[in-house]
């Protein structure tokens, strides 16, 4: 005889209605890429492909994307790449200012993007730099650096030391216990850092409205177009972006899977 | 790179190595010469400055003071890289992310010599895993990675290998396996062998040469015998099995025997046998060099005699039983026998002698911790 559980029913359908209610919008922008709208995309005026074949006819929308890709890319190479540096200075060696530059790093975090944006803004204005994609890459550097040093840091921690001195015990210079001890085991939260730091960046409103002058990203002409109607090319973007995004992490998760699979069978 | 590799070990020399941590000194001017092929063993307990010396040897650390030569030559100032010495690191230290046999490759890539995977098969075929060789290391047992961190070191047929406390993370079976398995490896390969442990045991099972170290220098170094029949200092009196340790002012001293006066009792060892024959001394035995008796033993120049005293403890640890008898005015007597015959050989309680051979004491160049304080 088996007895009734409330949690049984209870728990699937609460998460199931937490789930839809997360995926509301994400599905209202999606069914809306293809509205077959004229001006403003919030009336259902009937089903077309338009929109995603011919993105680019709205070229605000794909300049704006565009910029959004360059921003992203640029402050996530140079923050991961800076950021990976500072979390092995910062674990592996002893120094001065050592935990006033932790402190430091941590602060990013904390402060309200509204002050770091207005701040930067006014550092700007004091050089007499140009606002502009620069500024942005810049300002983006600042804010994805402090998520990337955390997350690296975390990985190098646990990275055994005796590893690398085995490395330079067999032979390898330190440049090469670098490349073939070191990074390859931190690889994985360098990956992780790295895309965390373009989710950041890429989605990034408030910093990017203080530094970027004129200049156009995604969601910054998302916000601003809203007041006249969003164009339906724009949910077209959301929606790739949001699509290319769960396919990356499904096809990790999945090839994960494989891979402890055959490490069981073996 | 201008790294000589030799088909043979070469010696080692320790020229007045010093090496100073911000606060303390972990290894004080030592200096330690081990012959080219040779096995030999640095025993101490924890933080006596073993480690530190294997690693600087290793080019890990560098000394403060002090040369390391390397058959002959001088490489104090030598990156890890370019010593032609390898390590088995306490933990095995294998890459997680390569495969058992890209481990082993590992050196030899970088030395970019031919057939590198070829060379590690056979280092693999030499510890008895080649066909593990595609696995990684996570998915091997202690033993086996082991023998992969030991194949991965010996492959590159090191002037010098060191082996940092390499079975410590083995059950007790495994070790005795492996010890034997190392030693046989060491005699097929004929390189010199450098192992550090704290456990007296496995340095004296497979070291050809014992040096106890303490507090950052070495107290006594020697064959495993002698080193057991004559320790020189109370520290390895006890660290290198058990002694019982008597302590007194020198009564009497020729060119045969040295007597001390040990709270009224006469206690003989021989003076070629003793560090020092004058002042307060200390004159040891090991427990299962004494005997007892249920009767009085009649008084001999050539035994010592205490009692009598009373069983107060009786430990079986298999092949022999540890009697502890306390001795009045004397104190607590370990007495080691063999359980050849019924055990017990006495009873807890019974009243007992104790007696062994003169030429079986050894006197020490020092007394034992907090001895003078005390006496």
């Amino acid at each position: 005889m088996t007895r009734f559980s409330l949690g049984k029913y209870l728990l699937p359908t609460y998460v199931f209605l937490t789930f839809l209610f997360l995926m509301i919008p994400i599905g209202y922008t999606f069914v809306f890429s293809f509205n077959d709208s004229i001006k403003s995309n919030i009336i259902w005026r009937g089903f077309t492909i338009d929109n995603w074949l011919n993105v680019c006819d709205q070229a605000d929308v794909c300049s704006a994307f565009g910029n959004s890709i360059v921003v992203a890319v640029s402050a996530t190479l140079v923050s991961t790449v800076l950021g990976t540096m500072i979390a092995i200075a910062l674990v592996r060696y002893r120094f001065k200012f050592r935990s006033a530059t932790n402190l430091l790093l941590f602060l990013p975090l904390a402060t309200p993007e509204v002050v770091m944006g207005a701040g930067l803004a006014a550092q700007f204005l004091d050089f007499g730099w140009q606002k502009g994609l620069t500024t942005v890459i810049i300002a983006h550097v600042m804010f994805t650096l402090s998520f990337v040093v955390v997350t690296v840091k975390a990985r190098v921690a646990t990275l055994d030391p005796a590893l690398e001195e085995a490395g330079r015990d067999l032979y390898a210079s330190p440049m090469v216990v670098f490349w073939k001890v070191t990074f390859p085991l931190l690889l994985p939260g360098i990956l992780s850092a790295a895309m965390l730091a373009f989710a950041l960046s890429f989605d990034d409103f408030i910093i990017t409205q203080f530094n970027s002058g004129a200049v156009d990203t995604f969601p910054k002409f998302v916000y601003t177009a809203a007041a006249r109607g969003i164009p339906p090319e724009a949910n077209v973007v959301g929606s790739a972006v949001f699509l290319i995004a769960m396919t990356i992490v499904i096809a990790v998760q999945v090839r994960a899977s494989i891979k402890r699979k055959k490490m069981l069978t073996r | 790179m201008a790294i000589d590799f030799v088909a043979r070990g070469q010696d080692l020399e320790l020229k007045g190595i010093r090496k100073e941590f911000p606060g303390f000194v972990a290894v004080d001017n030592l200096d330690l010469h081990i012959p080219a092929g040779e096995f030999f063993a640095l025993l101490g307990p924890s933080g006596c400055g073993k480690t530190t010396t294997l690693r600087m040897i290793a080019g890990l650390e560098s000394p403060t003071a002090g040369k390391i030569l390397l058959g002959g030559k001088d490489v104090t100032d030598m990156k890890p890289h370019e010593r032609p010495v390898n390590t088995v690191f306490q933990n095995y230290a294998l890459f997680p992310h390569m495969s058992v046999l890209e481990n082993v490759a590992f050196g030899i890539r970088r030395r970019k010599l031919d057939e590198p995977l070829t060379k590690a098969q056979q280092a693999l075929a030499m510890v008895e895993l080649e066909h593990l060789a595609q696995r990684k290391p996570q998915q091997l047992s202690g033993g086996q990675q082991q023998r992969v961190a030991l194949a991965r070191a010996l492959v590159n047929r090191p002037s010098l290998l060191l082996l940092d406390e390499p079975l410590g993370a083995l059950d007790l079976k495994l070790r005795r396996q492996m010890q034997i398995e190392l030693k046989a490896i060491q005699m097929e390969v004929g390189l010199t062998f450098l192992h550090v442990t704290h456990d007296q045991e496995e340095a004296m099972d497979m070291a050809d040469t014992v040096a106890v170290m303490n507090q950052g220098h070495i107290e006594q170094m020697g064959a495993p015998e002698a080193l057991y029949d004559r320790p020189k200092t109370a520290f390895v009196a006890k660290f290198l099995g058990q002694s019982n340790i008597f302590i007194g002012k020198v009564t009497e001293s020729n060119a045969e025997t040295t007597s001390i006066d040990f709270n009224g009792k006469k206690i003989t060892g021989l003076t070629k046998r003793s560090e020092k024959t004058s002042g307060k001394i200390a004159i040891g035995v090991r427990p299962e060099k004494t005997h007892f008796h249920e009767t009085e033993p009649k008084a001999d120049p050539a035994l010592n005699i205490l009692g009598p005293g009373e069983i107060t403890d009786i430990r079986f640890t298999g092949v022999s039983n540890q009697y502890q008898i306390d001795i009045p005015g004397v104190g607590e007597i370990t007495v080691f026998a063999q359980n050849v015959g019924r055990s017990p050989v006495v009873e807890l309680g019974a009243k007992v002698f104790v007696s062994w051979k003169v030429e079986h004491s050894f006197g020490l160049a020092d007394l034992p911790n907090g001895a003078e304080e005390t006496d």
